[in-house]
């Protein structure tokens, strides 16, 4: 397991914008403006005091989670820490019963439809890979492409050269240029995650969520997936729920450790693997 | 029908070929009304009775088209096309049955013992309206059953038995005779349209181009969709949903959209059909029929444009057939089909010629 040499950061912190390319150390410390969403506060994602019970189960119990702008959060903690419901909830697909969650400093997520947060700018890689198998990989990206979605607009749609371009370097940047004209329902398990996250790149969204990523892909995949998220880091904000914990040390700064629907740590890989209390929910049960 | 040798054919050859097929069977559409217009006893003359039964298949063609841009593109099985077909029959039916009856009620009333006509029939001795109604009777209960539907997110065989549901509700309905419909009798005994005499063979031959016509536009509209955006959206909806949600597509407005355009199609097809057939009566309600709509689109094949046409053409023609062989086991046949086709086929007679193509 490899270590992380750099230092946590915390939100307090996240004052100046020092972004130099150098990717790493910019994150958590940007203050990218982008028009749409007002991120002046620094935090693209406040959850605070979020709770969700199913018939009785808290599966999130009074949550609270912040990720800065250009920030990449691991998420990681044991089967039924609360992982997947937290992407529920942000992406609108389960209701908290109670709590705020905000995208940037004045969307409430609360209060938005499935569709309304995607279109805003969240988007969600699922656990399972999930393409539109029977269409080919350049109109699966196509579909994904941050555009008007409406009827109307997909009636008379037609793609304009600069639209071809990003489709073409969304291609090269996930290696699927020789692929683009096979239906995505044929390619190999790790290509489609990686077509996924390419529909994901397409839709330019400002906090993308990726559940279990590098699931079921090789060495030489993960290792390019983790290169792929590093270099995204800075211009979108990511939150990954990984269990890989090579993965998670070779992308991370700061890692939120969830256990029984709430934060348990919060901090460096190496801190929270220090921490004792990380310890004994990983091991000692 | 000889289509499927000639599909086969096409399939070896390649699309140029079809393409040569295609107009052919166009060149023939087209010459088949022309043909009922020669003088009876000429060796070439088409009989009235052909004509009618090609015509209607051209009209359950059409329905078919119809039911496979809602199934095999977007991935919503009705099974209550029947509805919205009796829907445009009998807005049309009213028209012919107000021509007929001249300044007087419809017979129907008349034997009833009805002093006025309904609120509802207002305006339908005005044939554009009655066109108006063709489109908009089906139209708008398509919208609002499919708003709801769609807004409830009810998919799956849960909206296909809703849609079942509303055309045995529609049956029941008609069948009333204070519905103000006719009854179990519906319209028929129709004299005339737009004042020409609806037997004569030159308005037959008129509405059969009418259909020809119909069927064409309902493939260009199909074509249209399916190569745009939209129908991959509608591809993509039928496959996924979720991710196309959290892609940024709002499912209800597509399903919508797509869902009325359906309907209305089935409407139109059913205004050409009553003035053919002679008769619209609330058995083309019944469930089955729309589940024999469904027949003839998983034989053909799903999610293509000639697959349903080619579907409703071989059920249709073997049922012609069939009922005057062997009246009593065309439903078990029928039903037989199905199955054999869901097991063996499920892509239909177009997916065979095409894997036979392939190989």
């Amino acid at each position: 397991m490899r270590t992380v040499p750099l230092p946590v950061v915390h939100p307090e912190f996240m004052l100046e914008p020092i972004i130099d390319g150098a990717g790493r150390d910019a994150i958590g410390l940007g203050q990218l403006r982008q028009p749409g969403l007002d991120v002046r506060h620094g935090t693209v994602l406040t959850l605070e005091d979020i709770s969700v019970s199913f018939d009785g189960f808290k599966a999130l119990n009074a949550l609270n989670l912040y990720i800065g702008v250009g920030e990449l959060r691991c998420i990681i903690g044991p089967n039924g820490a609360g992982k997947t419901t937290l992407m529920d909830v942000i992406t609108g697909k389960t209701r908290p019963s109670t709590g705020k969650a905000w995208f940037g400093d004045t969307l409430d997520l609360t209060r938005m439809s499935e569709v309304e947060i995607a279109q805003s700018g969240i988007g969600r890689k699922f656990q399972k890979p999930t393409v539109f198998e029977a269409l080919t990989v350049y109109e699966n990206l196509e579909l994904a492409q941050k555009t008007d979605k409406s009827v109307w607009a997909s009636l008379r749609a037609r793609l304009s050269g600069e639209q071809r371009d990003r489709i073409d370097e969304v291609l090269g940047t996930i290696r699927l240029e020789a692929s683009q004209h096979r239906l995505a329902g044929l390619l190999s398990h790790g290509q489609k995650q990686f077509l996924e996250i390419g529909m994901l790149l397409m839709q330019d969204p400002q906090l993308l969520l990726l559940d279990e990523p590098v699931a079921g892909m090789t060495d030489a995949e993960t290792a390019f997936t983790a290169e792929l998220f590093k270099s995204l880091a800075g211009k979108h904000s990511l939150m990954v729920v990984e269990h890989d914990m090579g993965f998670v040390g070779s992308i991370a700064d700061h890692v939120t450790v969830l256990h029984q629907g709430s934060v348990l740590a919060e901090g460096s890989l190496e801190q929270v693997q220090a921490d004792d209390r990380v310890i004994e929910v990983y091991l000692g049960r | 029908m000889n289509q499927p040798l000639l599909v086969t054919a096409a399939q070896k050859a390649g699309p140029r070929l079809s393409l040569a097929i295609g107009a052919i069977v166009l060149l023939l559409l087209i010459a088949l009304p022309l043909l009922s217009l020669l003088p009876a006893g000429h060796s070439l003359q088409v009989s009235a009775y052909t004509l009618t039964l090609v015509g209607k298949i051209l009209c359950y063609a059409i329905v078919a088209l119809a039911l496979d841009l809602v199934w095999g593109y977007a991935g919503l099985l009705s099974l209550g096309h029947g509805l919205f077909f009796a829907l445009g029959g009998y807005a049309m039916g009213m028209y012919l049955m107000r021509e007929a009856a001249g300044d007087s009620l419809p017979a129907f009333m008349t034997f009833l013992s009805w002093s006025e006509l309904p609120w509802y029939w207002a305006g339908t001795q005005h044939f554009a309206w009655a066109l108006c109604l063709v489109v908009l009777a089906p139209g708008l209960l398509a919208l609002v059953f499919g708003y709801f539907a769609f807004r409830s997110r009810i998919k799956g065989v849960y909206f296909s038995i809703m849609t079942q549901a509303l055309t045995f509700a529609g049956m029941l309905l008609f069948f009333r005779n204070e519905t103000g419909f006719g009854g179990n009798n519906g319209f028929t005994n129709f004299r005339s349209i737009l004042g020409f005499e609806i037997t004569s063979q030159g308005t037959r031959a008129v509405l059969f181009l009418l259909t020809v016509a119909l069927l064409l536009a309902s493939l260009l509209i199909g074509w249209r969709l399916a190569r745009s955006k939209f129908g991959r959206v509608l591809t993509a909806l039928r496959d996924a949903e979720n991710r196309l949600m959290f892609c940024g597509y709002d499912p209800r407005g597509f399903k919508l959209f797509v869902w009325v355009l359906s309907a209305v199609l089935c409407g139109l097809a059913g205004a050409l059909y009553v003035p053919q057939v002679g008769i619209i009566n609330p058995s083309e309600m019944s469930p089955t029929n729309s589940i024999e709509a469904a027949v003839w689109v998983a034989l053909g094949g799903r999610g293509t444009l000639i697959g349903p046409l080619l579907g409703a053409g071989l059920v249709n023609g073997m049922k012609s057939w069939f009922t005057v062989a062997f009246p009593e086991f065309w439903l078990f046949f029928l039903g037989a089909l199905f199955i054999l086709v869901t097991l063996y086929l499920p892509k239909g007679v177009v997916g065979l010629l095409k894997k036979r193509g392939e190989q």
